[in-house]
C-alpha cells in the first residue's frame, strides 16, 4: 500500500496535466494564432470555436494543481514557491484570456483591447507553462524539505526555449483544431499556419531531447544504458514517423479533417511519456521522488476511492458536451 | 529595505480573496435564480420568465468568468506563498480541496458552456437542467471550501504527528464544529446578496419607467427573497456567534470590544478600540444586554481579551468595526423586507417613489456585509492560521519579501483593472435591459444579427419582444 498509492497517484495527476496541456493547449493555441487574422469575423469564429469548453478545460489545471497538493503536499510545497514568479504571471495571464471571452461579446464594437487582452494572455501562459516545464526538467534546490534557490532560478536559456516550444505546440493544436471545427477563412488560417508550427515544435522537441540527456546525467544512463535502449528507442521512431505523417495530412487538403488534429495529439503524448520516462520517480527532480513526498495513505485512499467514482463520471458529461456542440463553425454562424 | 514576507503575503491573500468572493457570492445566488426562472418558464410557458432569464444570464456570464479566473489564482497561491501551511494541513483538508474540484467545479465549469450556448440547440428541458447543475455545482464548491476553512477555525478529527496534521476520522474533519452554520450563513448570505441585487436592478427599471412588466416580477421576486432570508440570516448569524464564543471565544471578545471578563455582561454598541491602551475610547454601552446576546441569561460572563497576553489577540479595531457593519447591513436587509412586505400587501410596491429610490441604491450591501463577515471571521483568526496549531507566521513559504511585493503590485495593478472594467460591463447588460422575446444570442455569443433574430423570435411566437432595444437607448444616458 505504502508503495503503490503513489505511484498511482502519480498516474492520475500526470494523467490530469496530459488532458489539461491537450484541451487547454488547443484553447490557447486559438488564442496565439488570433495576431495572424485582422479580420472581426474570422476572430468571431475562432472563438466560438472553443467558447463553450474553455472553462471546463481550464478545470483541469486545477485539478493538477489541486491534485498535487493533494497526493503529494510536500512536492506541493516546494514546487510552488520555487515556481513563485512564472506561476503567479501564468495565473494573471490566465485572468486576461479568460475574461476576454465575455467581455470581448459586450465589448463590442469596442473590443480592440479584448482581441490583445485574449491573444497577449493566451501566449504568455503558454510560454510559461513551457517555462515552468522546462524549469522542473533542469531540477530544483531543495534545502531541508523547503525550497533552497532564488526568485530567479527558473529562467535559464533552456526553459526559455522550452517555452517558445510549448507555445509552438500549442499553436499547432490551435490550427488543427481550426482545421477540424472550422469552414472557410478560420480553416485556412488553420491550414496556413500548421505546417510552419510543427516545424517548430519539432525542433523544439528534437533540441530538448538532445539537451536533457547530454547535461543531466540521470537521464542520459536512462535512455541510453542497457537493457532500457532496446525498450526506448522505438519512441523517437514513432514519433518522428507519425511527425511525418501529419506533415503529409497538412500537405493534402483532401485528407480527412480531423486527422491533423489527432495526430498533433499523438505527438504530444510521446513527447510527454519521454519526459516522463526522463524524471520518474522524481516529482521534483533531481531531490524528491513520489515516495518522499506522498500524503498519508489514509488521506490518498479517502481521495482515491472518490476519484474512482467521479473522474468517469466528470469524463462522461465532459464528451456529452463536447457532442452536444459538434459539428463545424461556419463563418457569421454562431451557436444560436 | 527589508519587506516583511508574512505581512506581505497576507495583503496579498487577502486582497485576492476578498476579489474572488465577491464573484462567488453573486454567482451562487444568480444561478439560483436563473434556474428558478427557467422552471417558472416551463411550467407557465411565460415568455416573460424566458427573457428574464436570458437576461439575467448575461450578467451570471460575465461574472461568472471574473470568479472562475480569480479562483485559479487563489488554489495556486496557497502553495505560492502559504507552502508550510500547505504542508502541514495538506492531508486533512488537501482532498476537501480535491473534492471540490471533482465535485463541483467541472460539474459548473461544463454545464456552463450548456447553460451559456445552448440556448439555440438543446430543448428547454435540458436548459433548465443544465441552469440546476451549475447552481449545485456552485452550492457544492462552497460546501467543500467552507469545509477547509472551518477545519482552519475549528479543526476536528485530526492528529498532529511530526509537526504535520494527520486524519483521523474524516467526517468529523468534514462536519467541523463550525462548518453547519458557517454553510448556512454563506450560503444565505450569498442568496441574500443576490436578491439585493434584482431588488436594486427592478427599482431601476421601474423608476426610469423601462421594462415595466420584467420589473414588477423581479421586484416581487427579490423583495419575498429578502423577507424570508434576512430574519432567518439574523437567526444563523447570531447560532453561529455563540459557536464561536465556545471555540475561538477571543474572536467574539473582539467582535465585542470586550476587553475585562468582569465587564463583559455590557453590549458595547459604539467605541474605538485600541490596542495598545487595551480599552474602547468613546464607549457607548447597553449594560446586561452582552450577557443576554452571548449567554442568552441575564448576568452571565464571557472571556475578555486580557485572558490572554497581547501577542494572541487578533487586530480588535479591524474585527469590531468589520461586525458593526455586516450587522447593521442585516438589519437594513430586515427593514427592507418589511417595508416591501407590507408595501406589497397595501398594493403600493410599484408606486411608491422613496421605496423605489432607496432600492434602486441597495445592491452593493449584500457585498460589502459579505467582505465585512469574512473580515471578522478571518482576522479573529489571527494570530493562528490554523486555530491554536499552527501561527500564521509559521505558514509562510520560503520567498522573497520582494516576489510577494512585486507580485502584489501586479495583482493591485491587474485586478483594478479588470474587475473595474467586469464592473462596468455588466452595468452596460443592465443598462441594456431585458431584451426580445429570447431568441436573441446571450452573452459571449456570436454574430448576433440581433434584431434578425428577434424578428424571428416575433414570428415564431407571435409575441413582441417587450420593451426592445429603442427604448435601451434612451435610458443609456441614465447610467449609473
Ligand atoms: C472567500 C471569502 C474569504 C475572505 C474575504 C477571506 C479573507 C481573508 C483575509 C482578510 C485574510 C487576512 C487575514 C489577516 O492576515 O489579517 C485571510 C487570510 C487567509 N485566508 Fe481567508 N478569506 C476567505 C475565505 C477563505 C477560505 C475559504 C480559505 C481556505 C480554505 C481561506 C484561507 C486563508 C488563508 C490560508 C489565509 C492566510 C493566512 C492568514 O492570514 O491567516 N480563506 N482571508
Ligand atoms: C443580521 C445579523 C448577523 C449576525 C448576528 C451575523 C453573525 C456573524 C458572525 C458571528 C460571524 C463570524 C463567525 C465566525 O467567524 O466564527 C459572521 C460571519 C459572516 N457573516 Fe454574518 N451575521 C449577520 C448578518 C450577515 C449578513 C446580512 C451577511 C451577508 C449578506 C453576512 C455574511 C457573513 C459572512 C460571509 C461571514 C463570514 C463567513 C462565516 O464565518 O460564516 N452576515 N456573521
Amino acid at each position: 500500500m505504502e508503495w503503490y498509492l503513489p505511484v498511482i497517484w502519480a498516474g492520475l495527476i500526470g494523467t490530469a496535466v496530459a488532458l489539461y496541456v491537450l484541451l487547454d493547449g488547443f484553447d490557447l493555441g486559438i488564442g496565439i494564432l488570433f495576431p495572424f487574422t485582422k479580420k472581426e469575423a474570422d476572430r468571431d469564429v475562432m472563438m466560438n470555436s472553443v467558447a463553450p469548453f474553455w472553462d471546463g478545460n481550464e478545470t483541469w489545471l486545477v485539478l493538477g494543481g489541486g491534485g498535487l497538493w493533494v497526493a503529494f503536499p510536500k512536492a506541493y510545497a516546494v514546487i510552488m514557491p520555487a515556481m513563485y514568479l512564472p506561476i503567479i504571471g501564468m495565473l494573471l495571464a490566465l485572468i486576461f484570456r479568460g475574461v476576454s471571452f465575455e467581455f470581448r461579446w459586450v465589448a463590442k464594437p469596442n473590443h480592440r483591447w479584448w482581441d490583445i487582452a485574449f491573444a497577449g494572455g493566451s501566449t504568455v501562459a503558454a510560454f510559461l507553462q513551457g517555462v515552468i516545464l522546462g524549469a522542473l526538467i533542469q531540477g530544483i534546490n531543495v534545502v531541508d524539505g523547503q525550497y533552497g534557490g532564488g526568485a530567479f532560478d527558473w529562467l535559464t536559456p533552456f526553459s526559455i526555449l522550452t517555452g517558445l516550444a510549448v507555445v509552438a505546440g500549442y499553436g499547432l493544436l490551435g490550427a488543427t483544431w481550426l482545421i477540424m471545427r472550422t469552414k472557410g477563412p478560420a480553416r485556412a488560417l488553420g491550414q496556413r499556419m500548421a505546417p510552419q508550427l510543427l516545424l517548430l515544435m519539432l525542433a523544439g522537441m528534437g533540441i530538448v531531447s538532445l539537451w536533457t540527456p547530454l547535461s543531466v546525467d540521470r537521464i542520459a544512463e536512462r535512455w541510453f544504458s542497457l537493457p532500457n535502449f532496446y525498450f526506448l528507442w522505438p519512441i523517437p521512431l514513432v514519433t518522428a514517423l507519425l511527425a511525418f505523417f501529419v506533415w503529409r495530412w497538412l500537405q493534402h487538403p483532401k485528407s480527412h479533417d480531423a486527422l491533423p488534429f489527432m495526430g498533433t495529439i499523438g505527438l504530444f503524448l510521446l513527447g510527454y511519456a519521454g519526459l516522463v520516462i526522463s524524471t520518474a520517480p522524481y516529482l521534483v527532480p533531481p531531490h524528491l521522488t513520489f515516495w518522499d513526498t506522498a500524503a498519508a495513505p489514509e488521506s490518498q485512499i479517502f481521495m482515491l476511492i472518490g476519484t474512482l467514482f467521479l473522474l468517469p463520471m466528470v469524463l462522461g458529461y465532459t464528451a456529452f458536451v463536447y457532442w452536444t456542440f459538434r459539428g463545424k463553425v461556419a463563418p457569421g454562424e454562431g451557436y444560436h | 529595505m527589508e519587506f516583511d514576507p508574512v505581512l506581505l503575503a497576507r495583503i496579498q491573500f487577502a486582497f485576492t480573496v476578498s476579489f474572488h468572493i465577491i464573484f462567488p457570492a453573486f454567482t451562487i445566488g444568480l444561478s439560483a435564480y436563473v434556474t428558478v426562472l427557467l422552471l417558472l418558464w416551463l411550467r407557465t410557458g411565460d415568455e416573460k420568465f424566458h427573457r428574464l432569464a436570458r437576461f439575467w444570464t448575461k450578467i451570471f456570464a460575465v461574472s461568472f468568468a471574473m470568479g472562475v479566473v480569480s479562483g485559479i489564482v487563489l488554489s495556486y497561491q496557497f502553495g505560492t506563498n502559504w507552502s508550510r501551511f500547505s504542508e502541514f494541513s495538506g492531508n486533512v483538508i488537501g482532498p476537501l480541496i480535491g473534492y471540490e474540484v471533482l465535485t463541483a467545479f467541472y460539474l459548473e465549469a461544463t454545464f456552463l458552456g450548456i447553460m451559456l450556448f445552448g440556448w439555440n440547440r438543446v430543448p428547454p428541458w435540458l436548459l433548465t437542467l443544465a441552469s440546476a447543475l451549475v447552481a449545485i455545482g456552485t452550492a457544492t464548491s462552497a460546501f467543500w471550501i467552507l469545509s477547509a476553512n472551518s477545519w482552519m477555525q475549528t479543526p476536528a478529527g485530526h492528529e498532529i504527528r511530526d509537526g504535520v496534521a494527520f486524519p483521523l476520522d474524516w467526517l468529523q474533519i468534514i462536519f467541523n464544529p463550525s462548518f453547519p452554520l458557517r454553510l448556512a450563513h454563506m450560503l444565505t448570505a450569498a442568496y441574500l446578496t443576490t436578491a439585493a441585487v434584482v431588488l436594486a436592478v427592478g427599482a431601476r427599471y421601474l423608476l426610469a419607467g423601462n421594462y415595466t412588466e420584467d420589473a414588477k416580477t423581479m421586484l416581487r421576486m427579490a423583495v419575498g427573497m429578502i423577507f424570508v432570508t434576512a430574519p432567518l440570516q439574523l437567526f444563523i448569524g447570531d447560532m453561529h456567534g455563540l459557536n464561536t464564543l465556545e471555540h475561538q471565544p477571543m474572536k467574539v471578545a473582539a467582535m465585542e470590544g470586550n476587553w475585562n471578563t468582569e465587564t463583559s455582561g455590557h453590549f458595547v454598541l459604539f467605541g474605538i478600540p485600541s490596542q495598545s491602551e487595551e480599552k474602547n475610547h468613546f464607549e457607548i454601552a447597553i449594560p446586561y444586554a452582552g450577557s443576554l446576546v452571548l449567554t442568552h441569561s441575564w448576568d452571565g460572563k464571557y472571556p475578555g481579551l486580557n485572558e490572554v497576553p497581547p501577542e494572541e489577540r487578533p487586530p480588535v479595531a479591524n474585527v469590531f468595526f468589520a461586525f458593526r457593519i455586516m450587522v447593521g447591513i442585516g438589519l437594513l436587509l430586515i427593514a427592507t423586507g418589511l417595508a416591501g412586505a407590507y408595501l406589497w400587501w397595501r398594493g403600493r410596491l410599484f408606486q411608491t417613489p422613496w421605496f423605489l429610490t432607496y432600492a434602486s441604491y441597495l445592491w452593493p450591501v449584500g457585498f460589502i456585509a459579505i467582505l465585512a463577515g469574512w473580515f471578522v471571521t478571518e482576522q479573529g483568526r489571527q494570530p493562528w492560521l490554523v486555530y491554536g496549531l499552527l501561527k500564521t507566521a509559521d505558514g509562510i513559504s520560503s520567498v522573497p519579501g520582494a516576489s510577494v511585493l512585486g507580485t502584489l503590485i501586479l495583482f493591485v495593478f491587474v485586478y483594478g483593472i479588470v474587475f473595474a472594467t467586469g464592473v462596468y460591463y455588466i452595468n452596460r447588460l443592465i443598462v441594456k435591459g431585458p431584451q426580445g422575446a429570447g431568441a436573441a444570442a446571450p452573452a459571449g455569443l456570436p454574430n448576433r444579427p440581433i434584431s434578425a433574430a428577434e424578428e424571428a423570435a416575433r414570428e415564431a411566437t407571435g409575441k413582441s419582444p417587450g420593451d426592445g432595444p429603442g427604448k435601451a437607448v434612451k435610458n443609456k444616458t441614465k447610467g449609473n
